[in-house]
Order: C-alpha cells, then structure tokens, then sequence
C-alpha cells in the first residue's frame, strides 16, 4: 500500500512537467518549420551551442544558477501558500548589497571573512525586502501579489537612483568594482570553461536548495510552514501561528532570491549594474512552477530554462532569438494547464485498471 | 407506493473516482407519489447515486431512467444537470447554492427570470414564489434577504428554488443536519403535501428515527451497493440498522428513548467537583461584529460532560472557538484548571491540559494533504522535534512509533500511517482525530460535533471513547446538533440560542419535548418553581 501510494505521488509529482514538455516540442516544432527550417537541426545546435562545447555548458551553469535561487524562493514562498512575484526586486537588492559590502571592504580583505560578509548581506538584504509584502499581509492583510508586484518597482528604482547619483562609475550604470568577497570562477579550476561566467555560486545556490529540502520536509518549522500553506486553519488549529509562518517564509523567500544576486555580482562582474537581474526574478516563477515546488524539481527546472535561454542564442542563425522566448511560454503554459489535466487522466486511467 | 410503474430506476450503478470505488453495481428503483429514504453509512454512496440521477454526474456503467408524464419509462443514462431540470428532476444540497446578497426571490428565480421587455419583473417573480410557498407550506417572505435568513429558511428557499424550476422528482440531501425538531417537523410536513400532490421524494439520510417518522418505502446502501429495499411500515430500525452496517448495533445511542446503559453517575448528579477543570465566565465573543456569544458562564468538573444543545450557529462555533484560542475573546475569562487562559496562544493552552476535537475535521481538524502519521502530531509537533529547545528537525521515528501506536489502539483503516488523510473514510478520518486528541494527555476535552457524518460503527466507538474519557476524570464540553446525542451523553445540558445560554438542565430534566422549543428561543414554561 506505501509503496504504492508512493509511485502514485512520484508519478504525479513527474508526469505533468514532462508531458508539458512534450507539447512544447511539438509546438516548437511547428514554429521552426514556420519560419522555413528543419527542428532537427535547429535542437542540434541547440544542444551543441549549450551543453555541446565547455563555454555554453559554463554559460548554462551560470544562468541556471540565479534562476535556482530565484526559483526555489518562489517554490518556498508556495509552499507557504504565498505568492511571492518579487524576486526581481529582492534579486537586485542581494546583489547590490553584495557589492556594496565588497566596496567598502578594505582590498585584501581575505575571502575567507569577505565571501561570508557578502553573501550575509545579500541574504539580508533579499530578506529585508521579503519581509515587507509578509508583514503586510500578517499585519494588514495586503494582498502579497500587489504588494509584491509594486515593491519590485519601488527597490528597482531606488537602488538604480542611489547607483546613478551616489555610486556609479563615470559614462557607466555600474557600481566601482568591488576590492573583496569575490568568489572564483569554474575556469580558475577547470581551463575549458575559459569566458563562461560560471562560478562557485552554482555550489552555494545548490547547497540552499538541499537545505530548503531539508527544511521543508524534515523539520519542524517546515512541517508547519506546509500546514500553514495547505490548510491555514488546520495550522492554527495545531497551534502554528499562521501570520508568524507568513513573514518568516517571506523573509526565507526574500534572502533565497537576494542569494541569487551572488552569481552577478561576486561571481562574474564584481559590480552592481542597473538591470543585471534580466527577468530572472520572473522567470524563477516558471521555474518553480515547472519544478512542481520541490527543491530538487526546481533544480532540474532551473537547468532547463538556462539551456533555452542559452540555446536561443546559439540558434539564433538559424531562427530568430525570441522563438524560445515564445517556447518558455508555451511550456509555462502548458505545465499550468497539464497539471490537472494529466492528474484527471492518471486517475482515470487507474481507475480503468482497476475495474 | 403505487403498483405502477416507477418514478426513478437506476440499475447497476458503477462510478469511481479515481481508487475509490463509490458505486459498485448500486440499484434504486422508487415509485411516483413516495417518499423514498435513501439510507447508509457515510461513504456508502448515497450522495453519489443521487449526483448521478441528477446529472452531476455520468455513471462508469449501469442504465439510469426516470418515468415521464405520459406514463412511460425514458432511458436518461449519463443526462446533463440542465435536462434533469428540464425533466423535472431536482436536487436540495447539503450546503445552500444560493447568493447571500440577493433576495429570496430573486435566488429563486435565478437562471430563468421572469422579464418585461428587457426589465426583471420583480414583482410576478415576488407573486410567483409566494404563490409556490403557500402552495406547500413553504413560509419564507420572498422580500428578504437570502443573508438574514436563519439555516431553516435558506433551506426552504432552496426547496422553492426547486420546485420553482418544475421538479418533480426532488432529492434532498440530508436535509435535516441543520434544522432544530420543529423545523424538521415542518419540513416533513412539506414533504408530504409534495407527496399528495404527485411529487416524488428520495431523501439521502442516516439518521433512523427520521427514516421511520416520514418515509414510505427505503433502499440501503452499504460500501457502493444496494443490500436492501423494504417498505417502512414492514421495517424496523433494528433491521435498517443491521442492513447499513452488516452486522448488529446497539442502537441506544442513536436513539432518543431514555433508557439504555445510563451510567451510576445519573443518579447522583455531580456537585460541581472541589477543581472546575473548565470555568467560562461572562465570555463575549464578537464574529463580524455581531455578539456571537453574549455573556456565557458555566462550569465543568473533572469527570463531567455538559452537552451544549442548539440549532447550529446560535455561537456555538464561536464559544468553541473562543475556548481552543482560535477567536479573540471581546470580554470575561476562560479558564483551565483555574489558571487563567483568556488570552493564552493555542499552544499554551494545549499545554495546559485542553484537548480538542474541532467541527470540521476537513477544513480545521486535518491537513487533507499530510500522512495519517504526520496529522497524528498536528498541534504536538514541538514535542517530535530533536534539538536544545524543539527547533530543528522532526524525529521520523518516534512520528512513526506514535501512529503505529495510535492506529492500533482506535482501530484505524486502513493501517497505512503513510497514506494521505485524504484517502481515508470519513469515519476513519475523524478516529485519527479522536487519535491525536484524546490518545495523549489532557484534562479538558472540547469535542465539536464529534460524530458528523461518521457510520454507525464509528459512532458507537466514540461514544464509548467519550464515555470512556469522563470515568477517567476528564472534563467534556460537548457540542453537538443531535439532540440524540447529546441526551446520550451528557451529565448536564445546556441549551444555546442567540449567543446566550438559555437554560441548564440536569439530564434527568432534559427530555427532546423540553429541550426542542428552547433551542428555537421560546421560554422554558415547563421549567420547575425552584
């Protein structure tokens, strides 16, 4: 009976995202042959413009990395039974504190204080900014959609205006760089990777989404941030004071898509630059939802939409850049609508067997 | 009960959703002009069957037909919600459909309005539904809003909402879970004129006093089929009861004869014992602004139960509420043990002794989602975590020792502590929460409704948990809307009405004749001189 229950789960849990990958390929397809080409070959230099060649594979490890973090903050955020659409913003605020902090550090400063110096502030900071929309909802029952949506412009345009009047480096949009914390890139280890901007955070990013798994499912406070997103009522019924749940895991949230700004910032550029985020605050929505919520779903998730991201640009002879723009959307769409259709067919199919 | 032809014959019903089987070859045949009881454990498919007559559903297998004007049977297998209407086949839910903001009339005529020109013709929509209502007895005024009604009322509405549609076959679906004994009475009554006047009634039940008082004729399911079909004058509650469960009850707790294994402990009405372990005083409860409890005081010692009587939302949620720490407390005190708990968190107050089986096990009492073993910790889990001060990770073993062992003492089913709660029966669903509240420590129970919509076995197993509970010194407050039940269990009653206690009585005293016209508000005029 466990065991059975348990490939029932696994079988849901995994179905929808591949059949919704499925769907994606064949409207892929379809839009390849519009524009006059053969699928076949566009996927091929698709997957040799990515994980074909050492420098695309570097550039898939870097993008998956910010799109880990941001993911698994929204994935934590659902958990919780919220909405978290302000990764954009807590993106930009960790990885501008990051870089403050390595500014103001005096050069020489050895990593080994400076790295964790870094990465604390970007946490905070990404934590900070999480933990408005969650006090305002346990507080004042904002909704934390809007609030989230709007505090993305408001931390967006007041770093942008600290950069550009207080920080910026003359005819740039950047910060100076910074003279500590920096993290080493994948080629000071591995040569091949020579010009990808793969670095150490990949190895932070994922060491968090092993620790948000283990915090979700193998603690207390994990046990209750779940009950809390199921069934608010039952969690405070089990004595889970639900509004406390709230701004904790928005504050989690926060740090975990603040933790992504890491990857510009000490990884690759050593600055802060007005619009480094790029959209992955948003795109760690899709991430999250393709990974179903789960940590390991959203690494898997986070690696697939840095191979499209990247792999747009390596097709881009052949069709134009935006077609795997529109590709992530039809594979957003159709993880959101295949997951209760394939649950439905599962179910019925099982129920077939069993008559 | 006529020799003619039927009114509804469903044969070899087959329907699953998804594992659960919940038709497994179900037949129902009912005759034109009868009340027909439909009876069963919970989770015998009652609901179902009754889904697919009225065309929620569509059947997996098995052939549904219903008899038309002209006399004849027509084949309506896997039929639309909107051609059963049209056919004149309708159906009053457990929860209302109705829009609280709209007025009775305007409810009723919803979907097919009555215009002039462009316009709502209010008025012929008023006319119109007055005419029905006295029609059948159906006293409601169609002026008022849908919102103001009480629980009786929006249920006639419904009932008009029906009939106003043409039915002529109407199914009702335990109607009776939310009306006090008068109201009932005026229900039936309204069934019956229905009857007289050639309409066809299945009503969906498992209580069987009302299965015996209204009815003509009964079908009894068990686990998705069909065991048997009787007429009620041949048929005993004893034979019901035997047919539902499959085996034979004591039926002394369903029932609302006085006899039956009464403890010692009647006999010598308990002064209030030298500790009250739950001391309520002057408690105001505010829910939306309104006094949902206004000024309630009582006591209960260790080795007691007072049963709360009343018709649902008279503050009974909100009294329990207020209690378990899930409501904010407007004014007075609660407390444990005499320690002051007022303004004590849930946890505190677990701590402190308090225990509770809360209303709705669905939407408070378990996480749908969560394992048998983890709902079985739900509100002690601080206690399964390892580390200096409870914070870090949950201890997976002793999880699974606690359910294993739970499981095993309240028998429940299936013994998988790793299946969904979701998964399990009603019955079974609210024994894992008899489990996680009444399995451990605790000196005050609050147990809310505590058998709603379990089977007959699973009554008589928590009555006797209860029962069991109060020889061991515990002290219940109980809160149920079967009177039956509460007669069966209480040392003391208290009837609610309006946010207040309007009266207490010791359980000798109480009787259904006395307690039915206070929980609709009347004066207790058979209260003795003292």
């Amino acid at each position: 009976m466990t065991t059975i229950a348990a490939r029932q789960r696994v079988e849901e849990a995994l179905l929808p995202p591949l059949v919704a990958l499925l769907v994606a390929l064949v409207v892929g397809d379809i839009l390849i042959l519009l524009v006059g080409q053969s699928p076949g070959a566009v996927y091929r230099l698709m997957l040799s413009g990515t994980w074909g060649n050492w420098y695309g594979f570097g550039q898939v490890l870097y993008k998956a990395t910010t799109l880990l973090c941001t993911g698994l903050a929204v994935a934590l955020a659902l958990r919780a039974g919220l909405f978290n659409i302000g990764g954009e913003g807590q993106l930009a605020a960790g990885g501008f504190a990051a870089a403050v902090v390595g500014l103001v550090l005096p050069a020489g400063t050895p990593g080994i204080l400076a790295i964790p110096l870094c990465i604390g502030a970007a946490l905070a900071a990404g934590g900070l900014v999480g933990a408005v929309p969650g006090v305002m909802k346990a507080r004042f029952g904002a909704h934390e959609v809007i609030v989230t949506i709007m505090l993305n412009f408001i931390v967006l345009a007041f770093l942008n205006w600290i950069v550009a009047s207080h920080l910026h480096v003359p005819e740039t949009l950047h910060t100076p760089e910074m003279r500590a914390g920096t993290l080493p890139r994948l080629m000071d280890w591995i040569s091949p990777f020579h010009g990808s901007a793969a670095n150490a955070s990949l190895f932070i990013a994922i060491a968090a989404a092993v620790i948000v798994g283990w915090m979700l499912f193998r603690t207390r406070g994990g046990f209750e941030l779940r009950a809390a997103g199921l069934q608010p009522d039952a969690a405070e019924y089990g004595g889970v004071r639900v509004g406390r749940v709230w701004i904790k895991a928005f504050m989690i949230s926060g740090a975990l898509a603040g933790l992504g700004g890491i990857n510009y910032t000490l990884g690759y550029k050593h600055y802060y630059e007005e619009g480094f985020s790029g959209g992955a605050g948003f795109l760690g929505i899709a991430v999250a939802l393709v990974g179903r919520n789960h940590p390991l779903g959203v690494v898997i998730a986070a690696f697939l939409f840095a191979t499209l991201s990247q792999g747009g640009l390596a097709i881009h002879a052949l069709v134009p850049k935006q077609m795997v723009e529109v590709l992530q959307g039809v594979v957003i769409l159709a993880v959101a609508a295949a997951v209760p259709e394939v649950r439905r067919l599962v179910q019925g199919v099982r129920a077939g067997a069993a008559r | 009960m006529t020799a003619s032809l039927p009114a509804i014959r469903m044969n070899g019903i087959q329907k699953s959703f998804g594992p659960v089987r919940a038709n497994r070859g179900a037949r129902l045949e009912v005759g034109t002009r009868e009340i027909h009881a439909l009876v069963g454990e919970n989770g015998a498919g009652k609901s179902t069957l009754m889904r697919i007559l009225a065309g929620l559903y569509a059947p997996d297998a098995g052939t549904v037909e219903v008899g038309t004007p002209s006399g004849d049977l027509r084949d309506v297998t896997g039929w639309s919600t909107a051609d059963a209407i049209k056919a004149g086949v309708g159906m009053v839910h457990q929860h209302f459909m109705l829009v609280r903001t709209l007025t009775v009339a305007e409810n009723v005529v919803l979907g097919r309005e009555p215009v002039r020109g462009a316009m709502l013709d209010i008025a012929r929509a008023i006319t119109d539904v007055k005419r029905i209502g006295d029609q059948y007895g159906l006293r409601v005024d169609p002026a008022r809003l849908v919102g103001d009604l009480s629980v009786g009322e929006a249920q006639r509405v419904e009932i008009l909402k029906t009939l106003f549609r043409g039915a002529r076959i109407l199914i009702l679906d335990e109607p009776t879970a939310v009306l006090s004994p008068l109201e009932v009475k005026e229900l039936w009554g309204v069934l019956r004129r229905l009857r007289d006047d050639g309409a066809t009634i299945v009503l969906i039940t498992h209580k069987l006093d009302e299965v015996m008082d209204v009815s003509d004729a009964i079908t009894v399911m068990r686990q998705g089929e069909t065991v048997a079909r009787m007429e009620t004058g041949a048929a005993t509650p004893e034979a019901i009861a035997r047919a539902m469960v499959g085996r034979d009850v004591a039926l002394v707790t369903m029932r609302n004869e006085d006899e039956g294994p009464r403890t010692s402990l009647e006999e010598t009405p308990r002064s209030p014992g030298p500790r009250s372990s739950l001391s309520v005083s002057s408690l105001v409860v505010t829910n939306r602004g309104r006094r949902a409890v206004d000024g309630v005081s009582f006591d209960i010692a260790a080795g007691e139960i007072l049963g709360i009587a009343g018709v649902e939302g008279n503050g009974q949620t909100e009294l329990i509420e207020a209690i378990a720490g899930l409501r904010p407390v407007a004014s007075g005190t609660i407390a444990l043990g005499g320690r002051d708990v007022t303004h004590a968190s849930v946890r505190e107050r677990t701590e402190a002794g308090l225990a509770h089986i809360p209303e709705d096990r669905h939407r408070r009492g378990l996480i749908l989602e969560y394992s048998v073993a983890d709902n079985l910790i739900l509100g002690d889990q601080h206690h399964y975590a390892t580390g200096a001060r409870h914070a870090w990770a949950l201890d997976g073993r002793r999880i699974e020792a606690n359910a294993n062992d739970e499981i095993q003492r309240f028998d429940i089913r299936p013994p998988d502590a790793e299946l969904p709660a979701r998964a399990l029966s009603g019955g079974n669903q609210q024994k894992v929460v008899i489990a996680r509240e009444m399995g451990g420590t605790y000196d005050v129970l609050l147990a809310s409704q505590p058998t709603r919509g379990v089977d007959v076995g699973a009554i008589e197993f928590i009555h006797a948990q209860l029962r069991a509970a109060r020889e061991a010194g515990k002290a219940i407050l109980l809160v149920s809307a079967e009177l039956s039940e509460i007669l069966a269990l209480a040392d003391r009653v208290a009837v609610m009405y309006g946010g207040r206690i309007v009266a207490t009585l010791p359980r000798r005293e109480a009787s259904e004749e006395r307690l039915g016209p206070l929980m609709t508000g009347a004066t207790d005029t058979t209260r003795p001189a003292a």
